[in-house]
């Protein structure tokens, strides 16, 4: 592509490119995001680029390798255009029928449908499956429609439009009011105010000054900006060329985790071609502002999501982080003004700068506008991306997008904002999703992992997950974290083990609490939230273990046995060959039994027994 | 000459210089506030987090390290309310589990009205102040030592846990370390510290061992002036 | 090896910013962070050699030890621990007899978890040298293991 020197230039290429693609032409999109990679969908991609070689089709069907689609219980997914038709959980070796029945006879094939699990409805349009029905697509819909290497699609769906808004006639300003107008607050989990942080940056004296793309996702069961990154990069790039604009900034830097080669990969080219094209490096769009982007690499470090350890991390040393007495928009990196922002709000930005922010402003709530990208995980049967308008209920969420709880259990809680946050009973589902009253009850927003847990979790199980998570990935600078994390998980362990002492739910609020006012930086502030939250609403669990040695969700394993049930046994010896202790011995057609002395307790004969014989208790 | 500011400090109004931290004024008017990890010669750290103090600037209260914080005017200081005291307390009580022997820790203890600690003590000595560290970086200079790890597994490490090539056993991270806890002695012209043993150099003219030839070596390369120059003790100059 | 390094150095502008990334290059072309080339680093960089040591074990992407042929990581996520993550990890480190993190003496496997790899609809999930393996039980790990050599008991006929 030729380089383009003004806006009247982009502009045109925009057109050009537009009206080159003929919208009848039939396209087959094959989601390439993590999910369905891991489902080997990008053999299924390889195989419809082999056929269509094969029948001599080239030019005349298109294939599109796209980012994530959002539907990653369903996937291997494959949408067909120009009708629109949605096949999910395609067979790799599907891709000869597809392009024969579907694109080339205009026929359904059935068996690919999704079917509405209470209507028994086929399902053909994408937009009219409950799972996205509910939600509002707006930043992450973008990912179906273009390859993320493909900077034409970028332009071809609209793309700079926003870029080409701001420079050719905002001032830098005019367009922080409009983010401040907007409402947009930071989605990376501290729900600060886009609009006042750049005011801020812009504000501060010295020069360079920075801004930052904190890609560095953290929280176990989020993938979010990971699929924002490897399925529409170009938009992060947007939003940080305008806000670099606004901040006066020429220097950004986007810092992704080191466990993401594929974001790492795509935001590379999508760099290269960005600088091609001329809209990064100097006098962008012939403007005279100057911008080009840095892409680092995390050293896998949960903690260099807080933003001061980023920093640290950025200029060479470990992942320490600093007290934000003086915040990075004053003194950040090098102590330069430096503004920091998460993936996904980035991504917002030209969807404001483009539609305007009273249009953003209508939707979600009072204090919490536009939508939010949640990862809607665990015991749950819709697994997948979705986005949603704030304020929607976390019943909708689960019940009317997630499909609700598989295998008929029962929902006891959600665990909201990671191990930042705290998890959510029953009683509160009807609770809009939204950045102030998530804190009321204890949780937070987070970056937008959303775990939904049933009856066979442990809470007390829950709660030590989070804190040797945390204590695994505390930098090890202030005593309340370091210690106090240490510490607590020592008591939860103790507790999940049947040696739990009395006074243990004491010390825990007690610790709890100093560990919150007492740590340095955010990372052990919020640490003991899982404990302090499973503990509000889940008293009755932690007594049980406490009290009666006894883990009612069946999970701890000092205090369940597994034993077999002799009416339900066939005598069919398949536990018996795989327990690795053998513990679970029997002669064939006739009733095993599990020595609990040798049982280690590793469920190897729960998994395997077809007849449902082996108990839990 | 800097500007100065007023701070009330549990009701007493304090003028300190812009810049000061809280501890440095509180401490210039006798006011205590127990600290492990802050130091004169040093950056403010704020890793002990035992100097924690509750600030109110306009409407807002929260809890601060003192040792990091600076002073503005009309900043309201309180040193001793039940939330900061409970900070401590839990400090206090996690640093004991690692050494519940220091005279420092047990007084800062007392102080407290903590006993004991109810943590199951792991006898580990260090109590990752980090001034043995940061002063080897920011005042000695040659940086021999450094953390290793991080979390509950963070320590205090030579590189690859050998013999410190950097180290010019100055003994400065054993003067600094408020638990004693960095072992050092010297024996027939030999200093060990923790236990790596520097041969000392004798006085070209009393012919006492006065200096670790490793750290005159340093002088010599850092100034530039022959080693000779740096081989004769501070009595005989 | 200097040539190597120096190389490395090079490519980010001998920039000290760049520490990290710089590490990075080391860790894949030596498959650890090779001692000798760390003190290259620290001569070209005039960084102290404690600073490299401090980064090389604070961060997790790095490893001061040679690491085995196959690289197992288990995803431990929230989603993929509530469906069973920890139980398979436990399997993995009996069959093994390592714990998470370590590599096998004889320099066969090395075994990690990984806090979620984004493919939580599939989960538990074990990466063994870049292929994804998702929905995995105890028996489906112990197939992987047996196929990669390990001697395991499998259910014949699952």
């Amino acid at each position: 592509m030729k380089k383009v020197k003004t806006a009247q230039e982009l502009k045109s290429l925009q057109e050009e490119i537009k009206n080159s693609r003929d919208s009848e032409k039939p396209c087959i999109t094959i989601c390439a995001g993590t999910g369905c990679l891991t489902h080997g969908s990008q053999k299924l991609v390889d195989n419809f680029k082999a056929e269509i070689e094969k029948q001599n089709l080239k030019g005349k069907v298109e294939i599109r390798a796209s980012g994530c689609h959002g539907f990653c219980e369903r996937g291997p997914l494959v949408v067909i255009n120009p009708q629109n038709i949605f096949y999910q959980r395609v067979g790799l070796d599907d891709a000869e029928e597809i392009i024969r029945e579907t694109v080339l006879n205009e026929q359904i094939i059935d068996r690919l449908l999704y079917i509405d699990p209470v209507t028994q409805e086929k399902i053909l349009h994408e937009n009219e499956i409950p799972f996205y029905k509910r939600q509002m697509r707006l930043v992450f819909g973008m990912n179906g429609n273009i390859d993320p290497n493909s900077l034409e699609d970028y332009l071809s769906i609209g793309g700079y439009s926003a870029l080409i808004k701001v420079l050719n006639g905002m001032e830098p300003e005019a367009v922080i009011e409009e983010i401040k107008t907007a409402g947009l607050r930071g989605r990376g989990g501290g729900g600060f105010s886009m609009g006042l942080k750049w005011e801020a940056t812009r504000k501060a004296p010295g020069l360079p000054k920075y801004i930052i793309c904190n890609a560095d996702e953290g929280d176990p069961g989020a993938y979010m900006d990971r699929s924002l990154l490897e399925g529409n990069p170009y938009s992060i790039l947007e939003g940080m060329l305008i806000g670099a604009y606004a901040i006066g900034s020429d220097t950004g830097y986007i810092y992704v985790r080191n466990e993401y080669p594929l974001a790492v990969k795509n935001i590379t080219i999508a760099v290269g071609k960005a600088r091609e094209l001329g809209i990064l490096g100097k006098d962008i769009l012939g403007s005279g502002f100057n911008f080009d982007v840095v892409i680092v690499r995390g050293g896998g470090a949960f903690v260099c999501g807080e933003e001061t350890a980023l920093i640290s991390s950025i200029e060479g040393r470990s992942g320490e982080p600093r007290a934000k007495y003086v915040f990075p928009s004053e003194r950040g990196l090098h102590n330069k003004p430096t503004n920091i922002n998460n993936v996904e709000t980035w991504a917002n930005v030209p969807l404001i700068i483009n539609k305007g922010a009273e249009w953003y402003r209508s939707i979600g709530t009072e204090n919490s506008k536009g939508t939010k990208i949640f990862a809607l995980v665990g015991k749950i049967n819709n697994t997948g991306l979705v986005e949603v308008p704030m304020g929607i209920t976390l019943r909708e969420i689960v019940y009317d997008i997630g499909g609700g709880i598989p295998k008929g259990r029962k929902f006891k809680a959600v665990q909201v904002g990671g191990p930042s946050g705290g998890c959510i009973p029953e009683s509160h589902l009807d609770l809009p999703v939204d950045f102030d009253a998530l804190s009321k009850v204890g949780s937070m927003m987070g970056s937008g992992g959303m775990i939904v847990m049933d009856d066979r979790t442990c809470m007390v199980d829950v709660a030590l997950y989070f804190l040797k998570f945390l204590e695994e990935e505390s930098c090890g600078k202030c005593t309340p974290c370091r210690e106090g994390i240490y510490q607590m998980r020592l008591i939860l362990e103790r507790i999940t083990q049947g040696k739990g002492k009395e006074e243990d739910i004491e010390t825990i609020e007690w610790m709890g609490k100093a560990i919150i006012d007492g740590s340095l930086c955010g990372l052990g502030k919020t640490a003991p939230n899982p404990v302090l939250t499973t503990l509000r609403y889940f008293r009755d669990e932690y007594e049980s273990h406490i009290k009666e040695k006894r883990c009612p969700a069946g999970v701890c394993k000092a205090l369940i046995t597994y034993t077999i049930d002799p009416e339900l046994c066939t005598g069919c010896t398949v536990c018996a060959k795989i327990c690795p202790v053998e513990a679970a011995t029997g002669e064939k057609k006739e009733v095993h039994t599990i020595d609990q002395d040798k049982c280690i307790k590793c469920g190897a004969c729960f998994e395997s027994c077809k007849f449902d014989a082996v108990k839990v208790s | 000459m800097a500007e100065m500011v007023t701070v009330t400090i549990d009701g007493l109004k304090i003028h300190a210089p812009a810049g000061t931290t809280i501890l440095e004024a509180a401490t210039d008017a006798n006011i205590y506030i127990p600290h492990l990890c802050s130091n004169e010669e040093l950056a403010p750290y704020g890793a002990c987090r035992l100097c924690m103090v509750e600030i109110t600037q306009g409407e807002r209260a929260r809890l601060v390290a003192s040792c990091i914080f600076e002073v503005a005017d009309g900043l309201e200081v309180k040193t001793n309310t039940e939330q900061v005291l409970d900070v401590r307390r839990l400090v206090i009580e996690l640093l004991l589990a690692r050494n519940n022997k220091h005279p420092v820790l047990l007084k800062i203890a007392d102080e407290l009205g903590v006993k004991e600690t109810r943590f199951p003590v792991e006898q580990k000595g260090c109590i990752l102040c980090g001034q043995c560290v940061r002063t080897c970086r920011e005042v000695v200079g040659v940086s021999a030592i450094g953390f290793s790890g991080r979390g509950i597994t963070r320590k205090i490490a030579t590189p690859f846990m050998e013999a410190p090539p950097d180290c010019i056993a100055c003994g400065s991270c054993v003067y600094v370390c408020p638990v004693q806890v960095i072992p050092m002695k010297e024996k027939n012209g030999i200093r060990t510290i923790m236990k790596y043993d520097y041969p000392m150099q004798k006085c070209r003219k009393c012919g006492q061992y006065f200096a670790p030839k490793k750290q005159l070596e340093y002088f010599s390369k850092i100034t530039n002036l022959p080693l000779e120059h740096f081989e004769t003790c501070v009595n005989c100059r | 090896m200097k040539t190597r390094v120096k190389k490395i150095i090079d490519k980010y502008h001998s920039d000290k910013g760049f520490l990290v990334p710089i590490l990075q290059d080391v860790q894949r072309e030596y498959n650890y962070l090779n001692r000798e080339a760390l003190n290259l680093v620290s001569a070209f960089l005039e960084v102290p050699i404690s600073q490299l040591y401090e980064l090389g074990t604070f961060y997790k992407a790095f490893s001061l030890e040679p690491r085995g042929r196959h690289e197992m990581k288990l995803c431990t996520g929230t989603a993929c621990h509530v469906r069973g993550a920890p139980l398979i990890k436990d399997n993995i480190e009996r069959i093994l007899q390592i714990q998470a993190g370590e590599t096998t003496p004889d320099l066969e496997f090395t075994f990690e978890t990984v806090n979620c790899l984004g493919a939580c609809a599939l989960g538990p999930i074990l990466v063994v040298d870049g292929e994804y393996h998702g929905n995995l039980s105890i028996s489906k790990t112990n197939r992987i293991l047996k196929k990669l050599g390990k001697k395991v008991k499998i259910d014949e006929e699952s």
